[in-house]
């Protein structure tokens, strides 16, 4: 397959392995974050550990929409879809995220009106084919989500729809990478940047990581050479002792990022002064909320939600996986209470959910080491 | 006496996840099924039984399907409903004798449609060499189903020689496949047209008896344990194969055939082909000495130009199945958990 198998080929890999085996000062421990869920699922997926020295810690970041949406968000958007009247879409991903009362899938199981959706336009092709019902999107994603719902809204204004709204749990990505930087307990030496929310952003607003907080940031993709490329950049910087930001995903991310997809997400959302994430608590700045002049679309102003701040099991140890302080077989519920099928924490449910990747492929690693050999 | 029996089910309610053939689908199975039906809660359950009738070991099987779109490129319920039961005896190690179909309809369905599938049971029973001899029928209410259900049962006869059973898989034997993989359930999800995806994928549904009794001919002492791996895929039927028998799997993945089609969609949606279903597939555990044989065998039988070895069995991480990556790192191949969500953002 064209732009996949290029990136998995195993000599190269092998090749690059063997430079970062070559780069690692063994005196030294390199504590390095994929802030991106896509990465830490690849880094699970292609066993890309096992090709690591030992002194190379990869950490894994808060950048997975479905992890971080905390439960009262959940609780409120299946409230709206308790009224009859009411279709609840959401991505896959969702759909197994538990919230107070149960997951998406629970609800839909007794027969709450619940259908996954592949894009938001999708959504609105459902309301336009069901007039008589109302069709809410339940929206989550970073940037690299955020222009299509973005285009999914204009598009209802321009079609005059007004039985299709959007529930809008959109985050964005650089102030989550601020919190964990200011973090008391953090101890990071280098951010994988994330490559799908790149191609919007673009690199420019990394810079500040490396300029103010002396980190490297290399914008990676998510093929194992990729990853493993990303990282030799990253040693390189450090062996230097300089903190740039890098692009090693030049074939998608533009440095600039995607002007149109920005302008529409301007058109259509404001800045929210604070949310909630999952594990870290209130962020400032952290949210996109619809803007007044689509509130007809927006399902938190046609719909009364409670809003109620939904504390998150206490055993679960989510927050300290999340800023990379705990790794994810370190918390108490890993495994026992919590599981992909029966998760406590967010992080347990969706593929890149770091807990969720390291139960399905590393849970019993201490064995593959000599299975593998 | 069911009283007393103690039962670990603990599920509050049943969800889609219960069906898909994964972790759910083993728990209702091992906590509430076999401990109150079969009276036994942990010997492996094979995809047929065998029971003595009046002397002669007869094998005895049932599936049933709800599939949605009833028609899909490649197949259809009808065909699946007769090679399904097929597949279940032939993996079983028996060849199919005879079949009852139930029919629970919809009302509303259109009667061009229902004659459409008569006929594909027909036909796919001509072509597995099976008799239809019975069934029954029920309609229910328009809304309560989605066109039509179809049950079917079979019995089939032990092909002599073959003996296969988890418990005779031994450290050093190889898994092979047949061809393909996660044709079918790839086929279904874009049937649905839900998707806005397009490729030119067919379902692969249809007997394996043929693979069977390539390696009933050329291989039967070495043949440990078969199966299709239908629903939740390789990766589910490989993993309650290292349960049951205590041993490891470890899976050599750039071995195992999946078309760019294929992959490609799984790739767009996040699923992993080991955890899509497959309706025409065999997969074998051979004793060493007679996989090359076996190889060989199943690339002559028609459908089975593909057919690989895929992996070998090892004693150690007892209960797991592995994937060793073509770079030296290696992956633990879980069970479907749940049904595949296709993850998006």
């Amino acid at each position: 397959m064209k732009f996949v198998d290029e990136f998995r080929d195993p000599e190269l890999i092998t090749r690059t392995a063997a430079e970062i085996r070559r780069l690692a000062d063994p005196q030294r421990l390199y504590r390095l974050m994929e802030v991106c869920g896509g990465h830490t699922h690849a880094i699970y997926r292609f066993g890309l550990k096992d090709l690591l020295p030992e002194n190379i810690e990869l950490v894994h970041g808060p950048g997975c929409p479905v992890c971080v949406l905390p439960m009262g968000r959940i609780d409120d958007g299946l409230a709206i879809a308790s009224d009859p009247n009411v279709i609840f879409t959401a991505f896959g991903d969702m759909m197994r995220v538990p919230g107070a009362h149960g997951s998406p899938l629970q609800h839909k199981a007794r027969g709450v009106d619940i259908r996954i959706v592949y894009s938001p336009a999708d959504a609105l092709k459902m309301a336009q084919a069901n007039p008589s019902r109302h069709v809410m999107f339940f929206a989550i994603g970073f940037e690299t989500t955020a222009p299509s719902t973005a285009l999914t809204l204009m598009r209802a204004r321009a079609l005059g729809l007004r039985n299709f709204s959007i529930f809008s749990n959109h985050v964005t990505i650089i102030p989550a990478m601020r919190a964990i930087l200011d973090s008391p307990d953090m101890r990071i030496d280098a951010f994988i940047g994330p490559g799908h929310v790149s191609t919007v952003i673009g690199c420019r607003p990394y810079e500040w990581i490396a300029a103010n907080e002396h980190k490297p940031v290399v914008v990676s993709g998510f093929e194992p050479l990729d990853i493993l490329q990303s990282i030799v950049m990253i040693l390189r910087q450090l062996n230097e002792g300089c903190a740039e930001v890098e692009n090693q995903y030049r074939r998608v991310v533009p440095w600039e990022g995607n002007r149109a997809a920005l302008k529409a997400i301007d058109e259509v959302f404001k800045l929210r002064s604070y949310f909630e994430w999952r594990g870290m608590g209130f962020i400032s700045q952290s949210a996109l909320a619809v803007r007044e002049s689509y509130a007809e679309w927006d399902a938190e102003q046609i719909f009364p939600t409670s809003g109620l701040r939904v504390t998150d099991p206490k055993a679960a140890q989510c927050g300290e996986v999340l800023k990379g302080v705990l790794k994810p077989s370190q918390c108490k519920l890993f495994g026992k209470e919590c599981t992909p099928e029966m998760p406590v924490g967010a992080l347990m449910v969706s593929s890149e959910g770091a807990c969720a990747a390291c139960y399905t492929y590393e849970r019993r690693r201490h064995y593959l080491v000599s299975a593998g050999a | 006496m069911d009283a007393a029996v103690k039962i670990r089910f603990r599920d509050p309610q049943i969800e889609m996840a219960h069906g898909a053939g994964g972790t759910a689908s083993r728990r209702l199975i091992d906590h509430l099924f076999a401990p109150l039906l079969l009276g036994n809660g942990s010997d492996p359950l094979p995809d047929a039984a065998t029971v003595d009738v009046s002397g002669a070991s007869v094998a005895f099987t049932a599936d049933s399907f709800v599939v949605k779109p009833l028609r899909f490129p490649g197949g259809s319920i009808g065909e699946l409903a007769v090679n399904g039961t097929v597949n279940d005896l032939a993996v079983s190690g028996a060849r199919a004798v005879a079949l009852v179909v139930t029919y629970i309809l919809e009302a509303g369905l259109p009667g061009d449609v229902l004659e459409k599938e008569v006929r594909a049971m027909s036909s796919a029973a001509r072509v597995a060499g099976v008799a239809i001899v019975g069934g029954d029928t029920k309609v229910v209410e328009n809304g309560k189903a989605d066109g039509m259900y179809v049950t079917t049962a079979g019995i089939g006869s032990p092909i002599p020689g073959v003996e296969v059973s988890a418990r005779s898989v031994r450290p050093g034997d190889k898994v092979l496949l047949s061809g393909y993989i996660a044709d079918h359930g790839v086929t279904i999800l874009l049937a649905r047209g839900e998707l806005d995806l397009d490729a030119e994928i067919c379902s692969d549904t249809c007997s394996v008896l043929p693979f069977v009794e390539a390696l009933a001919r050329t291989a039967a002492p070495g043949l440990r344990w078969m199966r299709d791996p239908t629903r939740g895929g390789v990766a589910t039927s490989l993993n309650e194969l290292a349960r049951d028998c205590r041993l490891a799997i470890l899976l050599q993945e750039n071995q195992i055939p999946v078309r760019d089609a294929v992959r490609g969609a799984c790739e767009l949606l996040g699923l992993d082909p080991l955890h899509i279903a497959n309706e025409g597939q065999l997969l074998a555990v051979i004793a060493p000495e007679y996989a090359d044989a076996a190889l060989e065998a199943l690339r002559a039988t028609p459908g089975g130009l593909a057919a690989c070895i895929i992996g070998e069995v090892l004693d150690q991480p007892a209960g797991t199945v592995i994937s060793a990556t073509p770079y030296g790192g290696t992956r633990i191949v879980d069970m479907l958990v749940g049904d595949p969500l296709p993850r998006i953002c």
